[in-house]
């Protein structure tokens, strides 16, 4: 990879996600080698919106490759709300930093952020938009547990506004997968997901039913459905209820079923798959770390 | 006796005529040019006209006006055969068909609500033109429909 942005995993090559993916594996292998990489770094950390486990994620990559981190803290306590541009707080903050990492409610932020600064700019979710960090370290994680060649991957959940959906979706469009998504209508992928997987000629099958393909599946991916989707508690527990699963869903599936969930859950995946060998949401979480690790080597490495 | 186009084209001192425009899409087209009749423009225009190679198209003249490449970038995208007429001392000058662009800037609203270009940010919307329809190039949304409904004031 090119030292440059990460806006989009529309922009990722398979050789750039192998690339980051084998740095990975190395770093995870042998950590310490690592620990004095980028001594004196820092990340710059642009939180719009609260999302404490990916701003943690970052922190600890950074700090394991000797770096620190600048934070500009929670929005409310921020000139945000002073009505600053996002274009002003980013050109400011880049001054502060090496690289920096944005979280923002609005599509297409990131973007528009990365055409203003020259340090690297990470997009860690921009709306309903993408999310390519989170899609590298679940890349990781199919890599690891089941191979990514002839996969065959079950997405299920809130596919139209979940940001790490679209971000895999259009990443696993490198490899040999076949995608199945799992969704009510009302939650099916939008039309420019749709749009960019045709055009790759990708391999792709739309459901509003898990079960009968289930006993096919490799990987199955759980999202969170939203209540805030729905009109009323009603249809929205109505609705959720079919895309939930528990150890009895599990009973017929292959042994080597790989479960995995960008978290946090609520009640998407009952606690009593957690004790199963299908279970890898937690290590699939920890895997944030040593991938961000080799996405900020790579980018600082650029830098130098 | 005189051509449709003559007729309707030679009126005009000096300006433009945009001639061959979709049925209906002819108040579009005002709105492309921000026409909305509180200037001084004079502006006539013909609606349903009958067309041999359209059956029927509406017109528009704009005196005194030519178009912005953005305007006219615009306008193929509802309007995909019109042709522009640029008229001097009533007579054609210049006749163009519109070219459909690769990409268009500054002249569409995003359609989704949540796009960073919708927001007071020093960014222009950016679109790129896809065989049918839209795609704003910072958010990816695609816009098919009432192309003319998202036009930038
Ligand atoms: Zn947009």
């Amino acid at each position: 990879m090119r030292h440059d942005h990460v806006i989009s995993a529309k922009q990722l090559t398979r050789g750039d996600i192998e690339s980051v993916l084998d740095r990975a594996r190395d770093i995870a292998a042998d950590p310490s080698a690592y620990a004095s990489r980028h001594d004196g770094a820092l990340l710059g950390l642009l939180f719009f919106e609260p999302s404490t486990r990916t701003k943690m994620s970052f922190s600890a990559a950074i700090k394991r490759l000797g770096g620190g981190v600048v934070d500009m803290g929670p929005v409310d306590a921020s000139s945000v709300k002073k009505g600053e541009s996002l274009a002003d707080t980013v050109r400011v903050i880049e001054g502060y930093a090496d690289a920096l990492v944005l979280r923002h409610p609005s599509e297409g932020s990131a973007k528009m952020a990365a055409e203003y600064v020259d340090v690297p700019l990470i997009n860690a979710g921009d709306g309903a938009g993408q999310h390519p960090t989170q899609t590298l370290l679940d890349i990781y994680t199919i890599r690891e547990n089941a191979g990514l060649d002839d996969l065959s991957i079950g997405i299920m959940g809130d596919l139209k506004y979940g940001r790490t959906v679209h971000s895999l979706a259009h990443a696993l469009t490198n490899f040999e997968t076949t995608q199945h998504f799992v969704s009510p209508d009302t939650l099916a992928l939008p039309r420019s997901v749709r749009y960019d997987l045709h055009e790759e000629g990708a391999s792709v099958k739309e459901h509003t039913d898990l079960e009968h393909i289930l006993p096919d599946l490799d990987v199955l991916y759980v999202t969170r459905i939203q209540r805030e989707r729905f009109p009323d508690e009603s249809e929205y527990r109505a609705v959720a209820g079919q895309y939930q699963i528990d150890a009895g869903t599990l009973g017929a599936v292959a042994d080597d079923l790989v479960v995995m969930h960008p978290l946090p859950r609520v009640d998407e995946i009952a606690s009593d798959v957690d004790n199963t060998d299908h279970a890898r949401y937690f290590q699939q979480a920890h895997n944030g770390v040593p991938v961000r690790m080799a996405l900020l080597d790579q980018l600082l490495e650029g830098e130098q | 006796m005189t051509s449709d186009r003559e007729l309707r084209v030679s009126k005009i001192q000096s300006g433009t005529v945009i001639d061959h425009i979709t049925s209906g899409q002819a108040l579009n087209v005002l709105a492309i040019l921000g026409i909305d009749g509180t200037d001084d423009e004079i502006v006539s225009i013909g609606m349903n006209v009958p067309s041999d190679r359209l059956g029927t198209k509406d017109i528009v003249k704009v005196e005194g006006r030519e178009l912005s490449q953005g305007e006219l970038d615009v306008l193929s995208l509802i309007a995909p055969v019109a042709t522009i007429n640029i008229i001097r001392d009533y007579g054609v000058v210049e006749k163009h068909r519109v070219d459909r662009p690769t990409e268009v800037t500054g002249v569409l609203q995003c359609s989704n609500h949540n796009c960073i270009t919708t927001e007071d940010e020093p960014v222009d919307s950016h679109f790129e033109v896809l065989d049918d329809g839209v795609r704003c190039v910072y958010c990816d949304t695609i816009v098919r429909e009432d192309l003319a409904a998202h036009i930038l004031a």
